[in-house]
């Protein structure tokens, strides 16, 4: 089974964000970047039925040059091969101008399942995987919870709202979004990271696909969210705040 | 032109989030001084068309077909195309939920249009809509326009709108039931009927004083601490998803959109940065109190009392205090 895992570079969780100066992105500088961690599940999910059903796990991100790395920590915890849609404008690219790229490097191999997180941890659109389906003219089930892909047929379990799954059965070739938490990520080994290094890693550029990078929904203006709560810091030692806050919740808000 | 909102329902029920993206339809077809339709998506659906046609709309829109008795991306999103061509809308809205994060991209993308997913409010500039909606976890909000001419898709996120805000019509509205052919042979998901695993051994629905936990508890052999917290203030012991995900608390004492909603009189927030799936399920509580080191986690928006500290240092204390007290 040939399974195509995309994957995201993004800034790394409790990152201390800065916007740029025209108040359109962050600034990069002095900041770390990691895989989506939505992705990792959905790399571990690949990975996972690759050991089960055999075939390949090909990694595919479309980002900017840093994201290379996000590929080889694939590579690192065993994935086979690695694509690399290069362009620095899919740092703040919308999902569609994303999906495209990924769809006509995807194009290009054979796959039986395409897998995704769920949702970025920066832009949070939740959608390029089922845009990518949609481009590819494949089926697609989202928030994925368990994968069968032992018959013909994908069988899988998906999450619905407040407790509730469902079953869901799709043809081959299709697209599963993975919610995080269906697997326990494995770290890549020494051993794993020295392997990645001769893995195949092919590099395109959007004119090597022959697509353009054009965004159907622009942010006009990124800025620091209004409270919406007027929020009462409580300061002083944490046995003062901590006598502060049971006498508010007392006499202030009267909920002990 | 007009605004088109696309609600949902279950068996005959409508989804809790129908009636908020009805009110920011209305909002939004009085901001863009044009028409409002309402879509009710079903089989045998009738009686809902004419519960929405009791409301200010211009008109309801009915979608019924045996076809669309079961949600399938494919059957669901070929009844929106054709409704589309038929009513030409300018704007598509629905009320973001897992269906719809399912349905709207492909729909959207099927038309090569773009779709702003969570939108938390919408305003109009030059006749044309600009969405706010939360990035980076929450952390930052932006203003989002399309490109292009419509139809334009968005989602409002659940509690942007309020259900109580939408407004009774004059007279009852027209209902338009549209002419649908659904290639039965094109949808080919094949979906079993929805159910719910063991049943949730806690309710925390109904706790008055919910002590929760977020990633910020760092390791499972800290959550006793947490637990201790929780039983000296006589309530019960949550957790955000990652913490669920991790195995660390079992699942049915998870709160957010994945797990259940709360509204207690106290909720406690222990290490948990706020993203918006956690939100969702907690921000009717009384009074939230939040712990954090970061003073930028989202989660101090909304909290009422607000403790920029290492929660290992504040939590004994507490204990310690409230303990003594009794």
């Amino acid at each position: 089974m040939n399974i195509l895992v995309c994957v995201k570079q993004v800034v790394a969780r409790d990152s201390v964000l800065r916007i740029d100066p025209d108040g359109k992105w962050i600034l990069d500088d002095g900041l770390t970047f990691e895989m989506n961690e939505p992705d990792t599940y959905a790399l571990e999910e690949a990975l996972r039925l690759k050991e089960k059903h055999g075939g390949e796990v090909i990694a595919v991100t479309a980002g900017p040059e840093r994201s290379a790395s996000t590929v080889r920590e694939a590579l690192a915890k065993g994935a086979d091969r690695g694509i690399h849609i290069e362009d620095e404008r899919f740092a703040e690219a919308d999902t569609f101008a994303t999906a495209q790229a990924l769809a006509a490097a995807i194009e290009k191999e054979p796959h039986d399942l395409i897998l995704t997180g769920l949702q970025s941890d920066d832009s949070g659109f939740g959608q390029t995987g089922v845009v990518l389906a949609e481009l590819l003219g494949l089926p697609h089930a989202t928030i994925i919870m368990e994968i069968d892909a032992s018959g013909n047929q994908l069988r899988c379990k998906r999450e619905l709202e407040a407790g509730w799954y469902q079953n869901v059965t799709l043809p081959k070739p299709a697209l599963l979004t993975i919610q995080s938490g269906i697997n326990k990520v494995r770290y890549a080994t020494l051993m794993g990271i020295k392997r990645a290094r001769r893995k195949p890693f092919t590099r395109y550029t959007p004119d090597d696909l022959g697509i353009a990078v054009t965004a159907r929904q622009r942010l006009q203006r990124l800025y620091q969210p209004q409270q919406t709560q007027q929020t009462e810091f409580l300061q002083g030692t944490s046995r003062e705040i901590s006598e502060q806050l049971v006498a508010k919740l007392r006499f202030e808000a009267r909920v002990l | 032109m007009s605004v088109l909102v696309v609600t949902e329902q279950q068996d005959g029920h409508w989804h809790r989030m129908s009636l908020e993206a009805i009110a920011a339809g209305q909002e939004a077809a009085r901001a863009l001084e044009c028409p409002f339709l309402v879509a009710v998506m079903g089989s045998n659906v009738s009686e809902l068309a004419a519960e929405v046609a009791a409301k200010r709309v211009s008109e309801v829109v009915l979608l019924d077909d045996p076809c669309l008795e079961q949600y399938t991306a494919d059957g669901f999103s070929q009844a929106l195309r054709q409704a589309i061509d038929q009513l030409q809308p300018a704007l598509v809205l629905f009320p973001h939920t897992y269906q719809v994060r399912d349905l709207a991209p492909k729909l959207a993308a099927s038309l090569g249009k773009p779709f702003v997913s969570d939108a938390i409010g919408m305003r109009v500039e030059n006749k044309r809509p600009v969405f706010v909606r939360q990035l980076f976890q929450g952390k930052l909000n932006g203003d989002v326009t399309m490109e292009d001419e419509g139809p334009h898709f968005a989602s409002v996120q659940s509690g942007a709108y309020r259900a109580d805000a939408v407004e009774d019509g004059a007279s009852t509205a027209a209902i338009r039931s549209l002419d649908l052919s659904i290639d039965a042979a094109g949808i080919r998901a094949t979906p079993q009927q929805p159910f719910r695993e063991a049943k949730d051994a806690v309710d925390l629905g109904a706790a008055e004083i919910i002590v929760s936990v977020g990633r910020g508890i760092q390791d499972p052999d800290n959550i006793p601490q947490a637990e201790a917290l929780a039983r000296a203030l006589g309530g019960e012991l949550a957790a955000s998803r990652p913490i669920c995900d991790n195995g660390w608390l079992p699942l049915d004492r998870q709160i957010g959109s994945s797990g259940q909603t709360v509204s207690p009189n106290l909720y406690l927030a222990l290490g948990i940065s706020g993203a918006i799936q956690h939100v969702v399920g907690m921000k009717g509580a009384k009074t939230i109190v939040a712990v954090n080191k970061d003073p930028g986690a989202p989660i101090f928006e909304i909290a009422d009392y607000g403790i920029v500290a290492d929660l290992f240092e504040i939590v004994p204390a507490l204990v310690e205090i409230l303990e003594a007290r009794e």
